[in-house]
């Protein structure tokens, strides 16, 4: 067969035939099967999340009203149901957070820097990354525990108020807050060293070329672009001190903001209080206060403010490169399926 | 005309081509360590550090030598001209396994391929050639249905398969009976065995009768074994692989990985083969083992084989279409079209006027 | 060379020689910074150990183990440490942790195994099945959970899930066989386990997500080519090379189980008990209170009292747990290179 002639007119449009996906009606039984069951379990999690979260909104919704907002909690012998608010624990968690992130931000992206622009010796380097890791992992009550028993000596005792009995309380927002950085600090070197690792190698040849030093590319160069990833990995660590509850518990505790004595502010910080968390705690069914109609207002804030949180690092970490996920650590900065790729790619 | 005056590098003798006679490759066994370099094959993806260090854990692409047309190493010497042509014609007459209609292509909008009309018979080796860009590939894909992985493709046309049209068929099923081998050796992260057991696997699977019983691990390996041996045999790798065929796919060489993924194709007893620039990865050496294990395998299996590289079309096709931006220029038989190419444009593309 | 230059010289090799100094000042101060995270590891093992020494000391390897008869029960021992006043027999730092880690082990083997095929099969479905609106809903959702604080889950399971379960999956016949040991509420193993699952979820899921995205299309392809259709491509090929990832989002989420505190304290069943799995269907629901749970509900403020050196113990034991997992995780990912597989 020679097709010698010239070639014909294209078919026209109309008929072209496109192919539909991959129907699942020839798979065997155990195959589809399995297709509805990620089908299931993907809506099923779209519920469960959706379900947590009209549950606190409504239940929140209806138990709100603006004076939680100014009022310090109640503390009668009677359950006041009705009285009171969360202005202290409202206080206590912005304290806390302020602390947590203000010390674990300069420390971590100082770790960040040393591993990856200096890094040396290399064995130092790997059991450092390593050792960020572990941090991660450690239960927050057991941080709490090892803050309580470092802090209740007079070594620390600026830090914290006293017993009646003289002996350091060991329990204070400057305690919970340096225990807080630690939670934090993996999730802001992750971040910071991805980001670092993301900048290309030119960057700071051409900086070197022109004379300068190392710390100066560092300070003058490196940081000042990297700033989108550095946010997203403090508002993550933010979003984790913010949800923390154990570590309020053994380095907080109480209701209220109760200073330790001395000038106002320091009395604040050595003094003692409570964050949202431990308000919801305190008041779950399960806690010392029984009052749900209370837990529950407390927790739909806390909870629009973490998802506030959650929406603002998607907003940072998507106007940034769009780099890949950074998935070693924690948290996930940017997935790397979203923005889509349709099976399969021919040609 | 001897094709080598106009691609050529040194002088030719405008000769009738001498008398056909098969050259024999070596094909001793050779015993290949993992790691261990064979005398000429690089390995790929050594474990430890080419997966490793690939940034997705993708086995690199190995010694990508590629071919360019016109090969500088074979067009010089008498014994280079003796091997270049078509081994012995085969043996039962070529009956036809598949047939294109009036086939086009087209993504989104724009037309890929117009209008081609070709046959492909078993016993015989159709070659696709043709500049970059001249829907060859489109044209190969579509045969086992590839094409509709990517959205937004579309056809018009009617290519059957034994008289059956291939979009009635299903599409697995299909895809079991044309078989592809890639351009890039693409081995899955699994012993040699379970890769060439891949597709046996599948099929008793989906075979109704068993579609319910409770896993694969049913075939055991004792049962397997003859036919992956026997397409090991097939393909060429057997006596290279046997003494372990539990090591890992990644291990081989270069060519050795190609020839694992034609074993993997035949393995599942395709009645047509397509090889999409097979050897373009690969080294002169493992090119030409494959080049002659496509000529052993034509008396089993249609083979279709895309390739850019003219010498290679010449060495081992027996049919050659010359498709140009998207239609089917000539067709014809190999000798024919390389000697007394009809259409002007097969004249200048294979004398190098463009490509 | 004129009398002008050389002042101008020595100035510029001083500020090099300054700058190359400060430098070295810079990179030796980060590197105290970062070794100081070592120093904090080593600082917290020595610290908790040392709280908890007195409880280790006092009980020897019984520690882990179960106590015989009515002392046996952690509750009457929490209850004598306070107290001041010691068990018959038994010294006053008398401890045995049996039913705490019983409790803990059941509640994370059992979230882990579930949050295995659950963020197994939610992975495969985000990368592979979902259509791109769907893909754009799941996505926020995923990281959703993952924001979640555990103490709003503790809210959730308490005043959702486990009135739901206490009315309709105990029956009064259930509650009465067993009222004279523990109280069946809605708060038990299984309505803490499904609660723990949901929470260790999302970082498996991303993990394996981002494992399979990272799939080379070429093994696909060629799966796809030889006529396997997506599922057993998916099972067969995307999966395996996924394998390290998959393994090590078990080590994540093992960790994450272990450390939870907050939320089984709420909704683990209020006392420690260690569920009798020979008690059939009511297994489900007996209660539990897990290692970390323990500290938070029977921590009171002073360390140096006999509770104090007790939930000290159980810190330590965390703590050894939690870096035994970490270096679980680091070893996981020396990982099927040999079959070409990374992550």
């Amino acid at each position: 067969m020679t097709a010698a002639e010239p070639a014909l007119q294209p078919p026209p449009v109309a008929a072209i035939v496109r192919p539909r996906r991959e129907s699942t009606s020839s798979w065997p039984l155990v195959d589809r099967l399995a297709y509805w069951l990620c089908w299931a379990v993907g809506i099923g999690l779209c519920v469960v999340a959706v379900g947590i979260v009209l549950f606190m909104f409504i239940k929140g919704i209806s138990a709100l009203r603006p004076n939680l907002f100014v009022e310090s909690p109640s503390q009668g012998v009677l359950q006041e149901k009705h009285s009171g608010g969360f202005l202290d624990p409202l206080i206590g968690t912005f304290i806390v957070t302020a602390i947590g992130i203000a010390i674990a931000l300069p420390v971590g992206v100082g770790i960040a820097v040393w591993l990856v622009e200096y890094g040396r010796p290399r064995w130092l380097m790997r059991t450092v990354e390593s050792a960020i890791e572990m941090i991660a992992g450690i239960p927050s009550i057991v941080l709490a525990l090892f803050g309580l028993l470092l802090f209740a000596r007079s070594f620390f005792g600026l830090l914290s108020g006293s017993t009646s009995a003289g002996e350091v309380l060991g329990q204070s927002f400057f305690n919970a807050g340096i225990v807080m950085s630690v939670l934090a600090l993996p999730l802001i070197v992750v971040a910071t060293r991805e980001a670092l690792l993301q900048l290309p190698a030119r960057t700071r040849e051409a900086s070197f070329a022109l004379g300068k030093t190392r710390a100066t590319t560092v300070r003058r160069v490196l940081l000042p672009s990297i700033r989108p990833g550095v946010a997203s990995g403090a508002v993550l660590g933010m979003g984790r001190i913010i949800g923390d509850t154990a570590i309020i518990l053994i380095l907080l505790g109480t209701l209220k903001l109760e200073g330790a004595g001395g000038a106002p502010l320091l009395s604040t910080l050595r003094g003692t209080g409570s964050t949202l968390t431990y308000y919801i705690y305190y008041y779950a069914p399960t806690g010392d206060g029984n009052s749900p109609k209370k837990a529950y207002a407390a927790g739909f804030v806390l909870l629009m403010i973490v998802l506030g949180l959650n929406a603002l690092v998607t907003r940072l970490t998507l106007r940034g490169s769009g780099e890949r996920a950074a998935v070693r650590g924690i948290f996930v900065r940017a997935w790397p399926w979203s923005g889509g790729r349709p099976w399969g790619g021919g040609r | 005309m001897e094709r080598g005056t106009a691609m050529g590098r040194g002088a030719m003798k405008p000769t009738p081509p001498p008398p056909v006679r098969r050259i024999a490759v070596d094909r001793r066994p050779r015993v290949v360590q993992p790691g261990v370099p064979a005398t000429s094959d690089a390995p790929i993806g050594e474990p430890g550090n080419g997966a490793g260090a690939a940034v997705d854990g993708i086995a690199g692409p190995g010694t990508a030598i590629a071919e360019r047309p016109g090969g500088v190493s074979a067009a010089g010497t008498p014994a280079a001209a003796a091997r270049r042509r078509i081994v012995r014609p085969s043996s039962s007459p070529p009956v036809e396994r598949m047939r294109l209609e009036s086939v086009s292509l087209a993504y989104g909008e724009r037309w890929v391929v117009r209008n081609v009309s070709l046959p492909v018979r078993r016993g015989e080796v159709l070659a696709l050639i043709g500049a970059s860009g001249s829907g060859k590939t489109t044209l190969l894909r579509s045969l086992n249905r590839l094409t509709e992985i990517t959205a937004n493709a579309g056809r018009a046309g009617l290519i059957t398969l034994d008289d059956e049209e291939i979009h009635t068929i299903e599409v697995n099923a299909l895809r079991r009976r044309v078989t592809m081998v890639f351009q890039q050796p693409n081995p899955f992260p699994m012993s040699i065995f379970e890769n060439v057991a891949y597709a046996l696997r599948e099929q008793v699977r989906e075979n109704p009768a068993r579609a319910l019983l409770r896993s694969r691990r049913r075939l055991r390996r004792s049962q397997l074994e003859p036919a992956v041996r026997e397409a090991l045999h097939r393909a060429g790798l057997l006596d290279e692989v046997a003494d372990d065929l539990h090591r890992p796919a990644l291990s081989l060489s270069g060519g050795q990985q190609q020839r694992l993924c034609i074993a993997r194709a035949l393995a599942a007893d395709p009645e047509v083969l397509l090889l999409d620039e097979p050897c373009s990865a690969l080294d002169p050496i493992s090119t030409a083992v494959i080049e002659d294990l496509i000529v052993e395998l034509r008396e089993s299996v249609a083979i279709v084989i895309v390739t850019h590289n003219l010498q290679q079309a010449q060495r081992v096709a027996d049919h050659v279409a010359f498709m140009h931006l998207g239609e089917l220029i000539e067709y014809g038989l190999a000798e024919q079209l390389f000697t007394e190419p009809r259409q002007q444009r097969t004249r200048e593309y294979i004398s190098g006027a463009f490509g | 060379m004129h009398q002008g230059e050389r002042p101008h010289h020595a100035a510029d090799l001083a500020a090099h020689v300054r700058a190359a100094a400060r430098d070295r000042r810079v990179e030796l101060a980060l590197g105290a910074l970062a070794a100081g995270t070592l120093a904090l590891i080593l600082l917290m093992l020595a610290t908790v150990v040392i709280g908890g020494w007195p409880s280790f000391s006092t009980n020897g390897l019984s520690w882990f183990g179960p106590g015989a008869g009515a002392s046996g029960d952690p509750v009457v021992q929490f209850r004598a440490m306070q107290l001041g006043v010691p068990l018959p027999g038994h010294p006053l730092l008398y401890f045995r942790a049996w039913p705490l880690i019983w409790g803990t082990l059941l509640s994370t083997v059992g979230a882990v195994a579930i949050a295995l095929v659950v963020s197994t099969l939610a992975a495969v479905f985000l990368t592979e099945f979902a259509p791109t609106p769907v893909r754009r809903v799941l996505d926020p959702v995923v990281r959703l959970l993952a924001a979640v604080p555990s103490v709003i889950y503790g809210l959730v399971g308490l005043l959702l899930i486990a009135p739901w379960v206490s009315q309709h999956l105990i029956s009064n016949a259930r509650r009465e066989s067993v009222q004279y040991v523990v109280q069946l509420s809605g708060s038990g193993l299984l309505t803490a386990t499904l609660v723990l699952t949901v929470m260790i979820v999302p970082i498996m899921i991303a993990l394996t997500a981002n494992a399979l995205a990272n799939v080379p299309p070429a093994w696909r392809e060629g799966s796809v080519a030889l006529g396997v259709n997506r599922w057993r491509t998916i099972r067969r090929v995307s999966l395996r090379a996924a394998r390290p990832a998959i393994v090590s989002g078990m080590v994540f989420g093992t960790a994450r189980a272990l450390g939870e505190a907050i939320m089984l304290a709420m909704i683990g069943g209020g006392r420690p008990f260690a569920p009798n799995p020979l008690d059939g269907l009511t297994f489900f629901y007996e209660p539990i209170q897990p290692l970390a749970a323990s500290i938070v509900k029977e921590f009171g403020d002073n360390p140096n009292t006999p509770i104090g050196h007790t939930v000290y113990a159980i810190g330590a034991v965390l703590l050894f747990s939690a870096a035994l997992l970490s270096l679980a995780g680091w070893a996981v990912r020396q990982p099927l290179k040999r079959y070409g597989i990374g992550i």
